[in-house]
């Protein structure tokens, strides 16, 4: 940056710098369109009922879905919100509500680290907790690792949130003579209630969207099961299967596999969404 | 409390408190136990592996029983490293774009399209990587390099298409959002005043923003890359389905390598013998203790332009 330098020069500069800003813009939407486009224009050609509901087939056998797959996906992430929902959400109200000592401080720097912990990492614990012990691979661990994902995120999302409550709400309930807690439950609490739903919402998209952590704990299964203690299959993992396998039928297979998870995954984004929408206007 | 008579504490408030503090707590116990567990499943790796001797040597013989990470150590430091320099000149020039060029309004929904490159999940980008980047890099950008720059070390080889630069690119297309999300956060903290000032001494937009905004906001920009630098380390799927999954190490980006993560999505479920799985989690401890360093320093220095310099804010 040359001060000294003509005005016009300068000027130069400037103009220069914004296109390039802009242009590296454009460089960043180059991937997703080009991701979000392949998938669908790959993915859309197998999109079938019998994809949704039918088992796995042998290599070389035509036809044959992922029905199991998407089944244990969906138990997984209902076992891991069991788990990682409540744990989650209250501590992220513990937070907003008690967060200010030293112990507060120390859990939010916790919470926030643990939430950049790879999720390869959490698959390991997760195996040494529920994995080693059973003495086999099953949904159950893969659904611990998945909540043990959640709960960081999750927790300091809702202390934003539950802060973002007007402090006049609560003292005009504290006034009225209304106990803490039921002030924290049913004012405050209640009043982040619809963004406390959304950032579950991202927490699950999230959760359905992980595959490192389930390779050895939930691992794979070719049948239907939602038995929480045997291995289960899972969307991701079958995507993972399908792509590095040499067989074009199953990376085809692994195109229309990402494209229902896009599909799931981008319904919740979409929902939390239009979530936020209706909170921003009920506020107004 | 401050809400009935002194020592009459409403039982109520009592065991909603005492319900807050456990779950708060929880948040260290799940620390605590991913640390605890890492170390047990690790423990028989020590018994004839030093930490020295683990890092630095290359031979990773599970038969033997014999591990050294020193190629994934160098695979993940790699892919790692061109992510970082990949993405950072786009994630600073798009956050400079969308707090500082484009009007407030389109800024807003700028961000939206960042936030849609975060919600696809990582193995998709595999897939997208795998059957998309790896021929494009081996049928055009790997020859054209190999041409134009093979007098350096770094593009010597034959254009495979898997490999470090592969996995390189779709990390950085990966960690870009984390970085622009950060940043953005941070580069809005400048205050509107240090910004003014300078426009008003008659700085262009663009020297406004090398006085006010990127002086004020340099620290969360370094805690911003660190955040995305963290998430290259850890990023298993993508990087194991187009690095290649070869146990070796090559100055060239065209080479095939291998990475921690990828070695243990790879090795975990079929490892028999325990200092296998010793030596696996043992790449994840040094995975954890990395990330770990990392997004402290982050949070750190995103909290600290966020509060503000104590100067300024008076």
């Amino acid at each position: 940056m040359n001060l000294h330098a003509s005005f016009t020069y300068r000027k130069v500069v400037d103009r220069g710098m914004a296109v390039v800003c802009a242009v590296f813009f454009a460089l960043a939407f180059i991937p997703l369109l080009s991701v979000l486009w392949l998938v669908i224009s790959k993915g859309a050609a197998g999109l079938s009922w019998a994809f949704f509901t039918q088992l796995p087939k042998p290599v070389g056998e035509v036809g044959g879905g992922i029905g199991n797959a998407l089944v244990g996906t969906l138990f997984m992430v209902a076992l891991a919100c069991l788990i990682g929902l409540p744990l989650g959400v209250g501590a992220g109200v513990f937070l907003a509500e008690k967060g200010d000592g030293t112990i507060g401080n120390t859990v939010r720097f916790m919470a926030e680290v643990l939430s950049g912990v790879p999720s390869i990492v959490v698959g390991i614990v997760a195996y040494a907790l529920v994995v080693v012990p059973m003495g086999h691979f099953s949904a159950l661990a893969g659904a611990v690792a998945l909540s043990i994902l959640m709960i960081p995120t999750l927790a300091r999302a809702t202390e934003e949130l539950v802060r973002l409550v007007p402090g006049s709400l609560r003292e005009a309930s504290l006034a009225l003579g209304v106990p803490h807690w039921k002030t924290s439950l049913r004012v405050v609490i209640r009043t982040a209630m619809s963004g406390i739903v959304t950032a579950c919402l991202l927490a699950v998209a999230r959760a359905a969207g992980e595959t490192a952590p389930l390779l050895f704990t939930a691992l794979n299964n070719q049948y239907w099961n939602t038995d929480p203690r045997a291995p289960t299959a899972s969307l991701t993992v079958a995507i993972f299967n399908y792509a590095i396998s040499p067989y074009d039928d199953w990376h085809a297979k692994a195109w229309t596999a990402s494209l229902v998870l896009l599909i799931v995954v981008g319904l919740l984004n979409i929902a939390s969404r239009v979530l936020t929408r209706n909170r921003l206007k009920g506020a107004r | 409390m401050e809400n009935g008579r002194p020592g009459a504490e409403n039982l109520g408030d009592r065991a909603f408190n005492g319900i807050l503090w456990v779950l708060g707590i929880m948040i260290l116990v799940v620390a605590g136990l991913i640390v605890l567990n890492l170390a047990l499943v690790a423990r028989p790796l020590a018994k004839d592996h030093s930490i020295w001797g683990f890092i630095t040597q290359t031979r990773w013989d599970p038969v033997e029983d014999h591990f050294g990470a020193l190629t994934f150590l160098y695979g993940t430091l790699v892919t790692a490293a061109i992510s970082i320099a990949l993405a950072v000149p786009v994630a600073i020039g798009l956050s400079l774009f969308i707090t500082q060029f484009a009007p407030t309004k389109l800024g807003r929904v700028l961000t939206i399209p960042v936030e849609l490159l975060a919600a696809i999940p990582s193995v998709v980008y595999g897939l997208w990587g795998l059957f998309i980047v790896v021929p494009w890099l081996r049928e055009s950008i790997e020859p054209w390099l190999g041409k134009y720059f093979g007098w350096i070390p770094l593009f010597q080889g034959p254009p495979i298409g898997l490999g470090y630069l592969a996995s390189g690119m779709i990390l950085a297309v990966m960690i870009l959002p984390t970085i622009v999300s950060v940043s953005v956060e941070v580069m809005k903290t400048t205050p509107e005043t240090n910004r003014e000032a300078a426009l008003a001494l008659g700085a262009t937009k663009w020297e406004a923003v090398m006085m006010a905004v990127i002086p004020y906001s340099r620290a969360g920009i370094v805690g911003a890359v660190l955040l995305g630098l963290g998430r290259a380390l850890g990023e298993t799927m993508a990087v194991t389905m187009v690095i290649g999954n070869t146990p070796q190490i090559s100055a060239s980006l065209f080479a095939a390598g291998y990475s921690l993560p990828a070695v243990i999505a790879n090795e975990f479920a079929e490892a028999t013998s325990n200092v296998h799985v010793g030596a696996l989690a043992g790449l994840g401890l040094i995975l954890f203790a990395t990330t770990f360093l990392l997004n402290a320093g982050a949070r750190v220095l995103v909290t600290a332009v966020q509060k503000g310099p104590s100067r300024v804010r008076g």
